[in-house]
């Protein structure tokens, strides 16, 4: 079959269940078109050989009961994968090998997955275009020059570009429904205490969670059905009873009552993008969905909130770089010379920007005035959520305010980066879950994502409102294959 | 508000990042830039709410203090930056 990368996640796991496709054949033909993709750069660490010996492995006695049977997959580079180095995009881990398995990706192994690769992110996830990555931007395989969004753009890219049936990306502020709504793939960020945060590189930890990123909503629920389990090895995963999100998926969503926040309707957003959100609202009246008008009254607030709550915990996880135990070491003339030239050389510029900003709100003297005022307007944030989820089931928004744009085109404007995360980062601070999915082009041919927000723990509901909205959608991403040599 | 070099001089210390003259400058134009954003915040009147602490209410859970990984040293010195078979080398961390 010549088209095995083109195939879903879902209909590769049946072809190989119904022995049409080996594991052999089906790593075989991903590890090919990720060797011709090179210039997308989405991978950092390339596991070809190991991955088609495991194949092969697969194939000699093949468990075909398991949910991901010999299916291929890379993974971002912020889960620690034992024996297999774990950068995180930084320098500073550089020849970091871990001697451990994140329990998320212990979970997709253990039903029957292998490990393809390594892929490319922004630096220790901070950043919303992937070029703050010590391993260098990543294409969008959509048009060329372009960024795929961040932090998760290697996820993205591989997705889109069908390097990998399908991945896991993070999200602490929108890094894997931005991309995902960037690459025209589908992304879900889960409840917070959903998927363990046990082997992921921490970089916000009352912020971060784990999710799948895939060409459809199917896929993606298969995956979070593997992804999410109970983990007392993470204190702050919590233990509630999970759907089998793949199993109880379905397109009946008649009398849900959809949420459409007013606040959301920001100053100059493209028209577009509002066009875009008014056909979102007919999709869900058409599958028999009520859309109310609600409030959630501290939208604006929730991105400076963001920039003070996530810098503050990612100074105070960072501090432990230092030069001492593992990671890069820089040469200096004493111990605070080498602690301050490791930490100097060995972060990127935004990671640097924002432990500076998160040591400086925390500092004395400002602690008051900026850590814990952010954490007030969080609970304002989080009050917000609370009383609309009175009144509707679930909540529909654009995923970003504009398409992808051009590699370089922000980097020199930190704040007009962060902006991009503005309807997705409330979601985080409120500990909820969100998915992207595709919804449309934009002029230039790019894709447009729609986000989805749920109740804590409703993951379900989001995943059959997002299913009977694709089927309305029938969205074709435009991918003209620029890349392969 | 704005941000001048000694406080970024100051910052930098406190945050064992070591800055030269020019990122100085660029740091605080990046820093000020960022602190406007974020002083939105000061409309809102937060006097009587209580701050987020912990995004899920749950009480967390106790274990029993039990060893579970046994026999991992070798796992541990992996890592280790220096080859060694027995210890941790680091450098002199106590002046």
């Amino acid at each position: 079959m010549s088209d095995i990368t083109k195939q879903s996640l879902t209909e590769l796991a049946d072809n190989i269940k119904d022995k049409k496709l080996s594991s052999t054949d089906v790593t075989k033909a991903f590890i090919d078109r990720s060797e011709k993709s090179k210039e997308l750069n989405a991978y950092i660490t390339e596991d070809f050989t190991s991955a088609l010996d495991k194949a092969k492995k697969f194939d000699q006695k093949p468990n075909l009961d398991l949910k991901l049977p010999g299916i291929p997959m890379a993974v971002k580079d912020l889960f620690c994968t034992k024996d297999v180095k774990t950068t995180a995009g930084s320098k500073i881990l550089n020849n970091f090998i871990p001697t451990y398995e994140s329990t998320v990706t212990e979970n997709i192994w253990k039903e029957g997955a292998i490990l393809l690769g390594k892929l490319n992110c922004d630096e220790f996830a901070m950043g919303s275009s992937n070029e703050t990555s010590f391993f260098g931007n990543v294409q969008n395989p959509i048009d060329k020059d372009l960024v795929p969004g961040g932090s998760s753009g290697g996820s993205a890219s591989a997705v889109a570009g069908q390097l990998t049936p399908i991945t896991i990306g993070t999200d602490t502020g929108g890094s894997i429904r931005q991309p995902a709504s960037f690459t025209g793939t589908v992304g879900l960020k889960p409840t917070y205490g959903s998927c363990s945060r046990y082997g992921i590189v921490a970089f916000a930890s009352s912020l971060d969670q784990a999710g799948p990123m895939a060409q459809n909503v199917k896929d993606c629920a298969l995956l979070q059905e593997v992804i999410s389990t109970y983990d007392p090895k993470d204190s702050t995963s919590i233990d509630f009873k999970r759907n089998q999100y793949s199993k109880e998926l379905t397109n009946n969503i008649k009398g849900k009552k959809i949420g459409i926040p007013k606040e959301y309707r920001v100053d100059e957003m493209p028209k577009e993008i509002e066009d875009l959100w008014q056909k979102g609202i007919e999709y869900v009246k058409d599958c028999g969905a009520e859309t109310i008008d609600i409030s959630l009254p501290h939208t604006s607030y929730a991105l400076p909130t963001y920039y003070i709550v996530a810098p503050a915990e990612a100074s105070s996880n960072l501090a432990r770089y230092d030069g001492v135990k593992y990671g890069f070491r820089a040469k200096g003339e004493n111990l605070i010379d080498m602690y301050e030239k490791t930490r100097s050389e060995g972060f990127g510029a935004e990671v640097q920007r924002r432990i500076m900003i998160g040591t400086y709100v925390l500092s004395s003297g400002y602690y008051d005035a900026y850590y814990l005022k952010a954490q007030k307007v969080r609970k304002l944030i989080k009050n917000d959520f609370d009383e609309a989820y009175k009144k509707v089931d679930a909540i529909l928004t654009p995923s970003t305010p504009s398409s992808a744009f051009k590699i370089g085109e922000k980097t020199n404007d930190p704040v007009s980066m962060y902006l991009n995360d503005i309807f997705t980062v409330p979601v985080n601070l409120a500990g909820l879950p969100g998915i992207s999915i595709p919804a449309g082009h934009d002029s230039k041919g790019y894709p447009l994502g729609l986000q989805i927000i749920g109740k804590a723990f409703d993951e379900q509901n989001i995943l059959n409102i997002a299913f009977a909205m694709e089927e309305k959608i029938n969205f074709k991403n435009k991918i003209t294959e620029w890349w392969i040599k | 508000m704005s941000i001048d070099l000694k406080t970024i001089k100051h910052i930098s210390k406190l945050s064992r990042i070591s800055v030269d003259e020019k990122r100085a400058e660029k740091l605080a134009g990046d820093l000020n830039s960022i602190f406007d954003f974020i002083e939105k915040l000061n409309e809102l009147k937060t006097d009587n709410v209580e701050p987020l602490t912990s995004i899920a209410e749950t009480t967390l859970k106790l274990r029993s203090d039990k060893v579970k990984s046994k026999n991992i040293r070798e796992q541990i010195i992996k890592n280790s930056p220096q080859d060694n078979q027995d210890y941790f080398v680091v450098p002199k961390v106590i002046e």
